[in-house]
């Protein structure tokens, strides 16, 4: 098997249009959460990138992914041969809905990917929509192709945007706060939605590129809970199967995992189960953060966005705090940061949990 | 060797090349509900589900009946794939909106809800992810099913492809514990095209 490097990478939010910048916001302690009243009577908490309009040839959600290539592109020239590029997204251009324009011939996901493909000058091009955990499954789909040589490269690109289509879908089933967020804390009411890009470049092939090598896919792993289409598991045991999966991949043992970035969606169910799922992984006194009270929840660009942030994390020997976070309030031990800090880490757990009953977790390493 | 495949399209539902049921000329949620019914199991939380969740229910109880009892919960991986996504009821959902947005309806605006329902029915806590693409891409499918397979992540793989949109479902889903090579898959997913 080829080692997989994730070699640069992009994140657009409203805290910033690039990786450094976000993580630079993170660490100040910033969020792009607000409350609105732009999509709707109810006043709703959002991450919105209020500043990206569509224009005559491109959506608001294309130009939201435009940026995040760009971004990429502007600091490594994108393979296009042997390279695979896979979209994350939950809903692509359901906004063309309340637009007016249901037969937009882009509200086909394939389509948007398609011309995505095009805009990179590569060939094949696939989607994985595996609802909250589509960034890190579709990281793991692309590390598989590669570690086994079927690609030499892979694009992925997570992104979903605000629509009065997920807004208002969310308030039907009560799951989003009209307060900021506040992840795993006692006083937590529920999500706030937010919109966001990212993309980045996997390789098993560095030396073609001038970037130096520094962070690896090393374990992968998707489990089902069989339990509920739209609640998380009472026991968190297919999670941790989920994380057991991953380590074992990754050779790694979990005394040796430096950090987690959680799920963290700031829902009642959803945090309890993950502090579950920790604890049963023995993971209970290893740092934690959530980062929903950042960026809100980004839904299909979520797993991109937080594995772009674990690895600048490791690169720069600095662990995350959860904004929003006061007082524990689930019923198992877990270690969340207020603040952040400065350590030695070289292996970083990317978990996520969504609605089908998935589960998807990953194991990043900073090689030396 | 384990190796199923079933076909719900044209109002038919083929398995393993013989047709188990065919109704003419009715909506397809007539037809959905009346395959269930000849099904003859009593799940009453098929009447819930949306026409994606229904199609691959009544497939799966189809495929996975064959194995019953032969695999353990995180040994079965689910691997599907389809174009039109979850827009068969997105579109019902954006309706609700313009009223009253409706839950029931909205927890089904993702693709892999069908997935969750299998699992839910038949304890499957396997790998399960859900791919969009144009069309069917036998090559693409059973080149990952062949790497879960390979690799020691799964020992069955129930895959294919599953989509439907307003008066039109086409369902090719495949059971197996080996590898099957695209030509037959291909060759598969096209029988039955009249």
């Amino acid at each position: 098997m080829k080692k997989v490097w994730l070699l640069a990478d992009s994140i657009i939010s409203p805290l910033g249009f690039s990786t450094e910048d976000n993580f630079m916001q993170v660490m100040a302690g910033a969020t792009g959460v607000k409350q609105t009243d732009f999509f709707g009577d109810q006043k709703v908490c959002v991450s919105h990138l209020i500043d990206l309009k569509p224009t005559a040839h491109f959506t608001r959600f294309e130009i939201v992914a435009l940026h995040a290539l760009n971004e990429l592109k502007r600091q490594v020239k994108l393979p296009s041969k042997r390279t695979l590029f896979i979209l994350s997204t939950t809903k692509g251009n359901i906004d063309v809905l309340e637009n007016g324009q249901p037969d937009h011939p882009r509200i086909h996901l394939h389509a948007v990917t398609a011309m995505l493909a095009k805009e990179l000058s590569i060939e094949k091009s696939i989607v994985v929509s595996n609802a909250c955990t589509s960034g890190n499954v579709a990281l793991i789909v692309a590390k598989r192709y590669i570690e086994r040589g079927v690609f030499d490269h892979a694009v992925v690109l997570g992104a979903d945007v605000l629509s009065k289509f997920v807004i208002s879908g969310f308030q039907s089933l009560n799951a989003a706060s009209p307060e900021p967020c506040k992840p795993f804390d006692i006083n937590r009411s529920g999500i706030n939605l937010g919109e966001a890009a990212s993309a980045v470049l996997l390789t098993s092939k560095p030396q073609e590129f001038e970037i130096e090598k520094k962070i690896s896919i090393l374990g992968g792993g998707i489990s089902n809970d069989a339990n509920h289409i739209s609640g998380p598991s009472k026991t968190g045991a297919e999670l941790a199967m989920a994380i057991k999966i991953a380590l074992d991949e990754a050779h790694v043992r979990h005394e040796e995992v430096d950090f987690i970035s959680g799920h963290g969606t700031a829902t009642v169910y959803n945090d309890e189960m993950e502090a579950k799922a920790f604890n049963l992984s023995n993971l209970s006194a290893t740092p934690l953060h959530s980062l929903k009270g950042n960026f809100g929840h980004t839904l299909g660009a979520a797993g991109v966005v937080e594995t772009v942030l674990s690895a600048i994390s490791l690169k720069n020997q600095q662990l995350f705090p959860t904004y929003g976070f006061e007082k524990l309030g689930v019923s198992q031990p877990i270690n969340i940061l207020k603040k952040s800090q400065l350590k030695s880490i070289r292996l970083g757990l990317k978990t996520a949990s969504g609605f089908g009953g998935c589960n998807a977790t990953l194991v990043l390493a900073l090689e030396n | 060797m384990t190796d199923f495949y079933c076909i719900i399209r044209n109002n038919k539902i083929v398995k393993d090349g013989v047709v188990l049921f065919e109704q003419e000329n009715k909506p397809d949620n007539d037809f959905l509900t009346e395959a269930y019914d000849k099904l003859g199991i009593s799940y009453p939380k098929f009447y819930k589900m949306d026409r994606l969740s229904k199609l691959g229910f009544i497939a799966a109880e189809l495929l996975l009946s064959t194995i019953q009892g032969k695999y353990q919960a995180d040994e079965l991986a689910i691997v599907l794939s389809n174009s039109n996504s979850s827009l068969d009821t997105d579109l019902r959902f954006w309706d609700s909106v313009k009223t009253q947005a409706s839950p029931s309806l909205f927890v089904y605006t993702l693709p892999n809800i069908v997935i969750g329902e299998i699992c839910i029915r038949h304890g499957i806590k396997g790998e399960n992810l859900f791919f969009v693409s144009p069309q069917f891409d036998s090559d693409w499918i059973s080149s990952y099913v062949d790497m879960l397979l390979v690799g020691k992540k799964a020992k069955f793989c129930l895959a294919g492809w599953i989509d439907i949109l307003a008066d039109r479902a086409d369902v090719f889903l495949y059971l197996t514990d080996k590898s099957i090579s695209s030509s037959k898959i291909s060759e598969r997913y096209h029988s039955w095209n009249n």
